[in-house]
């Protein structure tokens, strides 16, 4: 009879390994919320130098050389949270002995790039309307459904944090000219928390 | 005690390796060769003997096609596959549940 059980626990466990993307690590959370920290200090620090008060809450017209300052600040950063968190999940793929290009990895990635790339193009067209403090609060809610939906696919926990992000996206939006400060607790915060949470439980 | 109907425990699905098979051609569409062998810890002799098995059976089907110049075998649970699977795993849950 015991056979029969393990059986089940065999199918169950191969269905789950090979539908679920298993190799993301909490470690690529850890990082990519570093780097943010880092991406959001320096951001402040910009406009600190340029005697810009971010926190008035009003469209502004910001200097074209404050505008590329900050872009190059947004890309810098952009880039290397996504580095770190292929680094991370490749090393994790590699220490589970698991396939990291799978049906899932894939699914997983194209559950999270539609909202992303319309919340791109979205962050893009508010900066072209000069609605700067708008930016923040429409990057936490873009991120926050993109993470809500590739939780089909990964582990259960980026629902959650999926549901955090969204819930700061509306405050950001509410106490408007706040919008960096929830940046940071999002982007920072939320995923150092998050990733050593789940790095912990899925060791 | 009620009798069980154990014609349903299919012989074809005995195996470890073709229940490892089949349990992720029932959730994923297509698997090629290298993901299901790593998935399933296997070497190349054992996964494709147990496929080629599977696919003589119609339980899965198998695309062979070209990335690059790597020729790249994949596999798809046939419907028939599905539901022989479907049934096989009813058997085992009510083995288990009711002895």
């Amino acid at each position: 009879m015991n056979k029969y059980e393990n059986d089940i626990t065999h199918i169950r466990q191969m269905m789950e390994r090979s539908s679920t993307f298993i190799s993301l690590s909490g470690l690529s959370g850890v990082g990519a919320g570093l780097v943010a920290l880092v991406g959001c200090l320096l951001t402040f620090y910009i406009l600190g130098e340029h005697q810009i008060d971010y926190f008035d809450g009003k469209p502004n017209y910001y200097s074209y050389q404050v505008i590329m300052q900050l872009a190059g600040v947004a890309s810098a950063t952009l880039i290397l949270a996504i580095a770190s968190g292929i680094y991370f999940t490749v090393q994790k793929s590699k220490k589970l002995g698991f396939p990291l290009w799978s049906s899932a990895t894939r699914n997983t990635v194209n559950a999270a790039s539609f909202p992303l790339v319309i919340g791109g193009l979205f962050c893009i067209i508010v900066t072209w309307h000069h609605l700067f403090y708008l930016v923040a609060p429409c990057m936490l809610i873009f991120y926050g459904l993109a993470l809500v939906s590739a939780s089909k696919y990964t582990h259960k926990d980026i629902y959650y944090l999926g549901v955090f992000e969204l819930v700061l996206g509306i405050f950001a939006t509410i106490f408007v000219g706040y919008g960096l400060v929830f940046w940071g607790i999002g982007f920072g915060i939320l995923h150092i928390i998050y990733g050593i949470l789940i790095h912990q439980k899925y060791k | 005690m009620k009798d069980i109907d154990i014609s349903n425990i299919n012989k074809d699905f005995e195996s470890r390796v073709r229940l490892g098979i089949m349990s992720i051609l029932m959730v994923n569409e297509w698997v090629n060769f290298n993901d299901m062998k790593q998935m399933l810890e296997l070497s190349d002799g054992n996964l494709s003997s147990h496929t080629t098995a599977l696919e003589n059976k119609h339980y899965l089907e198998v695309r062979k096609a070209f990335v690059g110049k790597k020729p790249e075998t994949s596999y798809r649970a046939t419907v028939e596959g599905k539901l022989s699977f479907q049934k096989h795993v009813e058997a085992l849950a009510a083995l288990i549940g009711k002895v």
